[in-house]
């Protein structure tokens, strides 16, 4: 029988190395899930492929891709997030690591920094297949800087939604609720529509929705132009959903 | 004249409400240094609810917790405790090895991975992903993530539930060497076996207060058996 040393040497690692670690592991088991890699990758990949061959039937192809990393940012800010979460909170996961070093703050921070290599993943594989299509945004340096801010804005929002909604339902319900939402908000937030296509009775209240800021936002920006709006709107969800997030996140089932 | 080892667990008084239903009512234990103290009680008695307290997850409605001379939830105390929940606690998509690893870097002077892997088995299915494994192998690897940072104070939520006897006799091997490592283990079951085979100071919770406590021996100088003192002390939730 193998000798092990149990006498208690407490000790944490430095909180760099524990949040690091997280995130890594946080990402490889995204990464893992397919259904979840569907979501970040696969489907705007596909819709992506099919804008180009369609010539212009599912739209600009320059109003195309901005649409998509929309799209992705809301995937993988929201539905995959919200599913992970939930089902950590189901199989105790957060439990066992609320009484670690990582502590909650560590696994927010590793959460972070999961969503983080995941979404920069997900723009970099995007923007090269969209480049390799064709693809030729007219960025300018201020409009750029305006989407990195509308996109960290818009994922931290859309983070604080997912956790509200992953501490107050059944991780089951989770799973459903958050791909409906996705799916609804994909066609009717103007995240990957344009604003102006939807009936004009509606298009005030669709601009109230960070799916909308996003995507407006992005679309303008590739354009070359940046719009005040979407980062008003954002400005003011963000916030918001922080804090129904603070009060109202549950780490146990 | 030396002074009298500080308590590393001390609860005074703990109540907590989860909306009209009372979890705990004024509960009070202390878990001596180097020690088992095991709680038991039936089904909804608290004892899920006591550890969630104890590790700062839940704000009790009244009542004082100090773990290891501190808050309960102390950032500055995490890395002395340990905890194995009594749901899983794993990922399921994680491998075995993987988790262990992940956790193990999160404390500066973790158990020897290898060492602990090889002497409880788990080096034969490190990298099977833990829904595959069986519920006996998935409670060996929750016991070993629990003990992992070498800690001072260790709760185990029901550690030996589902296990198999060679397996149950394996981790009360195990936990009787952690005792004599100086650790301090607090753990909650419903197996009367267990408790008479391992527990310095027993427990017995019922409606989220403690019922009786005592050795084993104080507990059974009556005649009566364990089980016997806990049946007289306890009520089915059927008759709550």
């Amino acid at each position: 029988m193998t000798a092990v040393d149990f006498s208690p040497a407490p000790g944490a690692a430095p909180p760099f190395r524990r949040i690091t670690r997280h995130g890594l592991l946080e990402a490889r088991l995204l990464a893992r899930n397919g259904e979840q890699l569907l979501l970040a990758l696969f489907i705007p990949l596909g819709i992506l492929v099919a804008g180009r061959l369609a010539g212009g039937r599912l739209g600009d192809f320059a109003e195309l891709v901005p649409s998509l990393l929309a799209l992705a940012v809301w995937s993988s800010g929201f539905t995959s997030v919200a599913i992970a979460t939930a089902f950590e909170r189901r199989y105790g996961v957060l439990e066992r690591l609320v009484a670690t070093p990582l502590g909650p703050s560590g696994l927010i921070s590793g959460k972070s920094l999961a969503i983080i290599m995941i979404l920069v993943g997900q723009v970099v594989i995007l923007v090269g297949v969209a480049a390799g299509l064709g693809w030729s945004p007219a960025f300018t340096g201020r409009s750029a800087a305006v989407a990195v801010l509308l996109v960290i804005m818009a994922t931290a929002t859309f983070v604080c939604l997912a956790l509200l909604l992953a501490s107050r339902v059944r991780a089951e319900a989770t799973l459903g609720l958050a791909n409906l939402i996705y799916l609804v908000l994909l066609a009717g937030g103007a995240l990957v529509v344009p604003l102006e296509r939807y009936p004009a009775a509606v298009q005030p209240v669709l601009a109230g929705l960070p799916t909308a800021a996003l995507g407006e936002g992005l679309r303008a920006a590739a354009g070359g132009h940046t719009l005040g709006w979407p980062l008003v709107v954002l400005a003011v969800w963000l916030p918001v959903a922080g804090l129904a997030s603070w009060k109202g996140f549950r780490w146990t089932s | 004249m030396p002074s009298a080892p500080v308590s590393p667990l001390v609860v005074e008084g703990l109540t907590v409400r989860f909306g009209s239903l009372t979890a705990l009512d004024g509960l009070t234990l202390t878990a001596r240094p180097a020690a088992l103290t095991a709680v038991l009680g039936p089904n909804g008695a608290g004892k899920t609810t006591l550890i969630r307290c104890c590790i700062g997850l839940l704000k009790p409605a009244a009542g004082e917790i100090t773990v290891l001379g501190q808050a309960p939830g102390a950032a500055s105390g995490r890395h002395r405790i340990g905890l194995m929940p009594q749901s899983s606690g794993a990922w399921s998509s994680v491998r075995a090895g993987e988790l262990l690893h992940y956790l193990a870097g999160l404390y500066a002077h973790p158990l020897n991975l290898t060492a602990v892997m090889a002497r409880l088995g788990i080096s034969r299915y490190a990298t099977t992903t833990y829904r595959r494994l069986s519920g006996g192998q998935q409670q060996v690897v929750n016991l070993v993530a629990a003990l992992i940072g070498r800690p001072e104070l260790v709760f185990l939520d029901e550690p030996t539930a589902g296990l198999d006897p060679h397996a149950r006799r394996a981790t009360w091997q195990l936990l009787r060497e952690l005792r004599a490592a100086g650790v301090t283990a607090v753990l909650t079951t419903h197996a009367m076996d267990e408790a008479e085979a391992l527990a310095d100071t027993v427990y017995i919770v019922d409606h989220g207060r403690v019922a009786i406590s005592g050795t084993v021996g104080e507990l059974t100088s009556g005649g009566q058996n364990l089980e016997s003192v806990y049946l007289a002390n306890t009520h089915t939730q059927a008759e709550t």
